[in-house]
């Protein structure tokens, strides 16, 4: 083979490398979107989540305890977000009232249903705790909030072997059709931060914030935190609840864990 | 046209410039950093700020992208750092993304997804950051047990000591390192990614995370809060920008197809006494990609 040979083919080669550099980088950018709306690919991304759950569950421990804060450091205002004001009929009835009439409902697998209202709940043994609450959207606020550790009420009621999660039934409907839910396991539902929040910085819960009742599991991000509590349902799957994927942004592509 | 595909027949002995675990992870590397940089920006999007502290004082970020709507009815994308305004239309705070202009932090073709949507961009940087980290990991004990470390990266002591001169030299453009190895600021900038940067993008991602605050609250106090964590990983992150972008000036001005096929295939493979081989004097000027070879391998 001569020099000019190889001159040729290199150049070829060159072009041709030219062209799939140019091709790869636009199918990068178009590809990548198109991989997005890909369910497999979803699927394969989401592998990451059972490996995120077990690590940070592994190094956290089953009770180890979100950080809490001195009062000083209080946000004067709770940034509230999702729904703040729920429109649903039901929802406007009992806050007309007061509450007056809103009962919380446990039911499900567990051996005594409770129905309780808002001033049993309030007469309560409560656990007031001063946490940061971090939305996933990447900001963060610091609140007090007081009310009943959901591990003792879910003790009182005396949970069945076979339940495996924790379904919170809400009273607001974000996009004014589909009630809000959501789901935790047994293990973050029973960790002693886990409150059903009634007040926030010494006051009775504000509408914006969840009235009357509100979840808080300060290991989770703050869609985890359901509001306008009207139920609690102790499962063995959330399979046939809402779009299946047990809450109301986990329906809408976002992880069921979300402790990161 | 120098001859640069077979390696020459007396280097049959010696180790390759690039040996095989360097290559394999700075190329996987490259596609976890590119993915989780685009991922990042879409996730940073969701909210457009950053803040010092724990919580987020809404009325006080040092760093947003944002829109307003000027007194002629124009929108205009903004960007605010500290207390200085910038107008960033275009590209920062207000942008195209498919022909529509949209109120968004970073434009439509730094983020992945392109569009907005938070939980897809989630999904993308948690599974790449196991991918990222765990290449990362077994890098860096490869680094140390081959001794890549000692031997490729860290300075010597003339190099420490001539630090100051290497930076001036850098900046006039003139690069003449030892022959076959990384010159001081070349170490100092790869041990900056590899043992402060990168490490430092996994600790402050994770103290994002409300579970990992649990397990690790000190590490957590350490960088002074969520919002700060996440304002240093940002920080980090645009750092990591800056180098990959010298890092590629520094390539295309030392002969760019010659790097990369040393990045590619290994280089050729070089002895223990490199300097022993060489007759190509450091300060030559002549345009030959022989001389380059010696100058400024893969900064």
């Amino acid at each position: 083979m001569t020099r000019r040979d190889f001159g040729r083919r290199d150049a070829s080669r060159r072009r041709f490398l030219q062209r799939s550099a140019l091709g790869a980088a636009a199918l990068g950018l178009t590809g990548c979107d198109r991989l997005s709306q890909s369910e497999q690919v979803a699927d394969t991304l989401n592998l990451a989540q059972r490996l995120n759950l077990r690590v940070q569950r592994f190094l956290a421990g089953e009770r180890g305890l979100a950080p809490e804060y001195p009062a000083a450091m209080i946000d004067p205002v709770f940034r509230p977000n999702g729904s703040t004001d729920p429109q649903a009929a039901r929802y406007r009835e009992l806050a007309a009232n007061g509450f007056a009439d809103w009962r919380l409902t446990l039911d499900g697998l567990v051996e005594t249903p409770l129905s309780l209202s808002l001033d049993e709940i309030r007469a309560l043994p409560a656990r007031t705790q001063i946490t940061r609450h971090d939305c996933v959207e990447g900001w963060s606020a610091i609140g007090q909030w007081s009310g009943p550790v959901l591990g003792d009420l879910l003790a009182r009621a005396g949970v069945k072997p076979q339940a495996r999660y924790v379904v919170f039934h809400c009273m607001d409907q974000l996009n004014g059709k589909d009630f809000y839910y959501e789901s935790l396991d047994l293990v973050e539902a029973r960790h002693p931060q886990t409150i059903l929040a009634h007040s926030l910085n010494g006051a009775p819960l504000p509408t914006a914030n969840g009235a009357p009742l509100r979840l808080r599991a300060e290991r989770q991000l703050g869609y985890k935190m359901a509001k306008y509590l009207s139920g609690i349902t102790l499962v063995t799957d959330f399979d046939d609840l809402g779009g299946g994927k047990g809450g109301y942004w986990e329906d809408r592509g976002y992880t069921w864990y979300a402790g990161i | 046209m120098p001859d640069t595909l077979s390696p020459p027949a007396s280097a049959t002995r010696g180790r390759r410039r690039h040996p095989l675990p360097v290559r394999l992870w700075h190329w996987v590397n490259l596609g976890c950093l590119v993915v989780m940089l685009m991922s990042g920006l879409q996730i940073f999007n969701a909210h457009p700020a950053l803040y010092w502290g724990s919580a987020s004082d809404f009325d006080a970020p040092w760093l947003e992208l944002y829109a307003i709507r000027a007194p002629d009815g124009d929108i205009r994308g903004q960007t605010a750092l500290g207390p200085w305004i910038f107008d960033t239309t275009g590209v920062l705070g207000y942008s195209a993304a498919n022909g529509q202009e949209q109120v968004r932090g970073f434009p439509a073709w730094s983020t992945l997804p392109s569009y907005q949507y938070l939980s897809m961009g989630r999904l993308w940087h948690f599974f790449f950051a196991w991918l990222f980290a765990g290449a990362g990991a077994l890098f860096v004990l490869y680094a140390l047990l081959s001794g890549h470390l000692r031997r490729d990266l860290w300075l010597s002591g003339a190099q420490w000591r001539g630090l100051g001169r290497d930076l001036l030299d850098h900046l006039r453009l003139r690069f003449h390192g030892p022959h076959g190895g990384y010159n001081g600021l070349q170490k100092l900038s790869y041990l900056g990614v590899l043992l402060l940067a990168l490490p430092l993008m996994i600790v402050t991602g994770l103290c994002m995370s409300p579970t990992f605050n649990a397990a690790a609250p000190w590490l957590l106090e350490l960088f002074g809060g969520r919002q700060s964590a996440r304002s240093i990983h940002f920080i980090v992150a645009a750092a990591l920008v800056l180098f990959f972008l010298v890092h590629i000036a520094m390539v295309l001005l030392s002969g760019p197809w010659r790097q990369l096929k040393g990045m590619l295939t290994g280089g050729p493979r070089v002895t223990e006494e490199p300097a022993a081989t060489s007759t190509t004097s450091t300060t030559s000027t002549k345009p030959s990609s022989h001389s380059g070879r010696d100058q400024h391998d893969a900064s």
